[in-house]
C-alpha cells in the first residue's frame, strides 16, 4: 500500500512543503549547481542591509573542532540591489522567498520591512535582530527584552506577510525574548543565530579572525541549540526554526522533536554541498521507517 | 561545479614539505581550466572541519594531480588518504586563466606551492606551442622540484631560494630586468604564491605594458559564492569593488588586483 506521506509545515500563513530550509549568510544562487532549489521549503538570501556596506577584516572565517567562526559582516549590495536583483534571480523556483533583514535601528527595520513586506516575491521577513543597535548602546537588538518587543511591534505595523524573529543565543535567557518577540506580534522564532566565540593562533598571538571575534556554528553548537528549541518551545506556542549545527536528516529530526517546526541548514553545505537536500531525504527515511505519515507529529514529540 | 568522489591513483611524499596526489578524473565531463580549483574535503570526520581549496597541478585526459604543501591540519589530514581510497572534491572551482592564443612567450614568476598552480600553466603554454621561462622562488632547493616538471615543457627555469639568499625581491627584479626582459618578447606574465612577488609582478607588467593575470590564494568558507569570506579588492576604473576570490577569481588580471 502506498501511503502518502506529508512533509508540509506552517509558519503563520506560510506554507512549507519542507522543513528544510538553508540559512541566511550560507545560501547563495550559485549553489544551484549542486543542489535543486525547488526542493527547498523556502530560499532565504544572505541578510540585506538599506545601505551598501563592505563587510568585515579578514580573516572571516576560522575552523575549529567540529565547527568554524565567522565574522562576514553583512557585506551586503543594499537594498536597492536586492530588490532589482537578488530577489528577481530567485523568482523561477517554486519555493518561497524569506526576506532576511539586518539593520542598525528599529526606524531602519520598520522602513526596510514595509518595502519587502509589500513585495510580491517575498513571502515572509526573517528579522536579524542579533545584530548591534547602533542607536542604542551598540549591543544587539536581540539581547534586551524590551527592544526585541518594540522592535518586533514595529515592524508589525508596517506589514502582515508572516515575520520571523531570528534570536541570538548569546542571552541569559532565551525565553524572555522569545516571549517580547511573541507579544511584539511576530509569526515565528528562529533559534538560533551563531554563538560570540573567539579563538587565538599560539604561534603568532593573534586572534585566528579579523573582527577578534564572530559566531560560532556547526555541529559543536548543535546541543545548546537544541536546548535553546526545548526551552523556547516551553513558553510559546510560536513555531520555531531550529538553526545551528545540523548536518544530517537525525539533527533535523532532533531539533523537530525538542520543538522545532522547520529547520535551517547553514554550515553544513561547507562541508557537504548537497547537505540542504541530502537532510530532507534522511528525514523522508526517517519518516519511512518510524511510520510517521505527517510530519507535523514529530513537532515537541519529546518524551520525558 | 559539482562533487565528485574521485578514485585515489597515489598520495605521495615528494620532499620534506610537499605531497603529490594523482585521482582518477575520469568522471568529469570536461576538463578543469589551469587556474581553476577544487574543494577538497580532507578526512570524513569533524575535525578538520572545512574543506581546503587545491588548484590543480598537472591536467591530463583521465587523471589530475595535485602538489600540496602540508601545512596544517587538513593538509596534514590528507597525507592519510590512500591508493584506493575516494578523494570527496566539489568543482572544478572559480575562473582559470586566460592564456592568449597568440601568445609565443609568457613569462611565470612563482612562489612556494604557487608553483603547482603555475604548472598548468606551463603545460597549456607547451600545448599551444608557446615557450615559458619561469621564475620560481621558494624556501629551499628542496621545494623546487616542480622546476624538473617545468623544464619537460620546454620551459626556461631560474631558481631562486631563501637558502641560497637569492630570493629577496630586489633580487628577483634584477634578474627579470637583466636576464630576462632583454631577451625575450614576454606576451603574458602570469603570477602566483607571494604577495611581494605579485607586486614585483604587477609594476613590471605596467612599466613594460605586458598584460598578466594573478592566482589569488585565500581562506574559504564554502567556495560556492554564498559566504563572503574569501573576498579581495579589484580597481576597476575609478571604483573600487570587493569580489569573491571561489566565484570571480581565484584568476584575476593583475592589474585591477589591490594588493593588500
Amino acid at each position: 500500500m502506498i501511503q502518502m506521506k506529508s512533509t508540509e509545515v506552517n509558519i503563520g500563513s506560510l506554507t512549507l512543503k519542507s522543513p528544510v530550509m538553508p540559512a541566511s549568510g550560507a545560501f547563495g544562487s550559485e549553489m544551484e549547481q549542486v543542489v535543486d532549489f525547488n526542493q527547498l521549503g523556502a530560499i532565504v538570501p544572505k541578510s540585506i542591509t538599506k545601505d551598501p556596506q563592505p563587510g568585515n577584516a579578514k580573516p572571516r572565517v576560522c575552523e575549529t573542532e567540529a565547527g568554524m567562526i565567522n565574522s562576514i559582516g553583512i557585506q551586503s549590495k543594499g537594498l536597492d540591489y536586492y530588490l532589482k536583483h537578488t530577489i528577481p534571480s530567485f523568482e523561477k523556483y517554486d519555493s518561497p522567498l524569506i526576506a532576511s533583514i539586518s539593520a542598525e535601528s528599529i526606524e531602519e527595520f520598520a522602513e526596510m520591512a514595509s518595502i519587502l513586506g509589500n513585495h510580491s516575491s517575498v513571502a515572509a521577513l526573517e528579522l536579524n535582530i542579533s545584530c548591534p543597535n547602533l542607536k542604542g548602546n551598540g549591543m544587539a537588538f536581540g539581547m534586551d527584552a524590551a527592544v526585541t518587543r518594540s522592535l518586533t511591534a514595529e515592524v508589525r505595523k508596517v506589514t502582515s506577510k508572516p515575520l520571523i524573529a531570528k534570536l541570538t543565543p548569546n542571552v541569559t535567557n532565551i525565553q524572555d525574548i522569545a516571549l517580547a518577540a511573541e507579544a511584539g506580534g511576530v509569526d515565528g522564532l528562529n533559534v538560533a543565530n551563531t554563538l560570540l566565540a573567539m579563538s587565538i593562533d599560539v604561534e603568532t598571538r593573534k586572534p585566528r579572525i579579523g573582527n577578534v571575534m564572530g559566531g560560532l556554528s556547526g555541529p559543536a553548537v548543535k546541543p545548546m541549540i537544541v536546548r535553546m528549541i526545548y526551552q523556547v518551545a516551553q513558553v510559546t506556542s510560536l513555531p520555531i526554526i531550529g538553526c545551528g549545527g545540523i548536518m544530517t536528516g537525525e539533527d533535523a529530526i532532533e531539533m523537530m522533536i525538542a520543538g522545532a517546526t522547520a529547520v535551517q541548514v547553514g554550515t553544513a553545505s561547507f562541508i557537504q554541498p548537497t547537505a540542504l537536500t541530502d537532510i530532507q531525504r534522511e528525514i523522508d527515511d526517517y519518516m519511512d521507517k518510524h511510520n510517521v505519515d505527517d510530519i507535523k507529529e514529530l513537532i515537541g514529540s519529546i518524551q520525558i | 561545479m559539482k562533487q565528485y568522489h574521485a578514485p585515489v591513483l597515489s598520495n605521495i611524499q615528494v620532499s620534506e614539505r610537499y605531497w603529490h596526489m594523482t585521482v582518477d578524473s575520469s568522471a568529469l565531463p570536461f576538463k578543469p581550466d589551469p587556474g581553476q580549483f577544487f574543494h577538497i574535503r580532507c578526512a570524513g570526520t569533524y575535525s578538520p572541519f572545512l574543506r581546503r581549496p587545491l588548484s590543480i597541478y598537472q591536467i591530463h585526459e583521465h587523471t589530475l594531480e595535485f602538489l600540496y604543501v602540508v601545512k596544517g591540519k587538513g593538509t596534514t589530514a590528507m597525507t592519510r588518504i590512500r591508493k584506493g581510497d575516494t578523494l570527496d572534491m566539489m568543482g572544478p572551482v572559480g575562473k582559470g586563466f586566460e592564456l592568449y592564443k597568440q601568445a609565443e612567450t609568457v613569462l611565470l614568476i612563482a612562489r612556494g606551492v604557487g608553483i603547482a598552480t603555475l604548472a598548468a600553466v606551463a603545460q597549456a603554454a607547451f600545448q599551444q606551442k608557446a615557450h615559458c621561462v619561469a621564475v620560481l622562488s621558494a624556501r629551499t632547493e628542496e621545494d623546487l622540484l616542480a622546476a624538473e616538471y617545468l623544464e619537460e615543457f620546454g620551459a626556461t627555469v631560474y631558481k631562486v631560494t631563501d637558502e641560497g639568499g637569492t630570493s629577496d625581491v630586489s633580487h628577483v627584479k634584477q634578474l627579470i630586468q637583466e636576464d630576462i626582459l632583454p631577451f625575450y618578447k614576454i606576451d603574458s606574465l602570469y603570477t602566483c604564491g607571494s604577495r611581494r612577488l605579485s607586486k614585483l609582478a604587477q609594476s613590471i607588467a605596467f612599466d613594460h605594458q605586458i598584460p598578466g593575470e594573478i592566482a589569488l590564494e585565500e581562506h574559504m568558507g564554502c567556495a560556492m559564492g554564498a559566504c563572503f569570506a574569501c573576498v579581495c579588492d579589484i580597481q576597476e576604473g575609478r571604483e573600487k569593488k570587493s569580489v569573491r576570490v571561489c566565484m570571480e577569481g581565484p584568476v584575476f588580471p593583475l592589474e585591477k588586483v589591490v594588493m593588500e
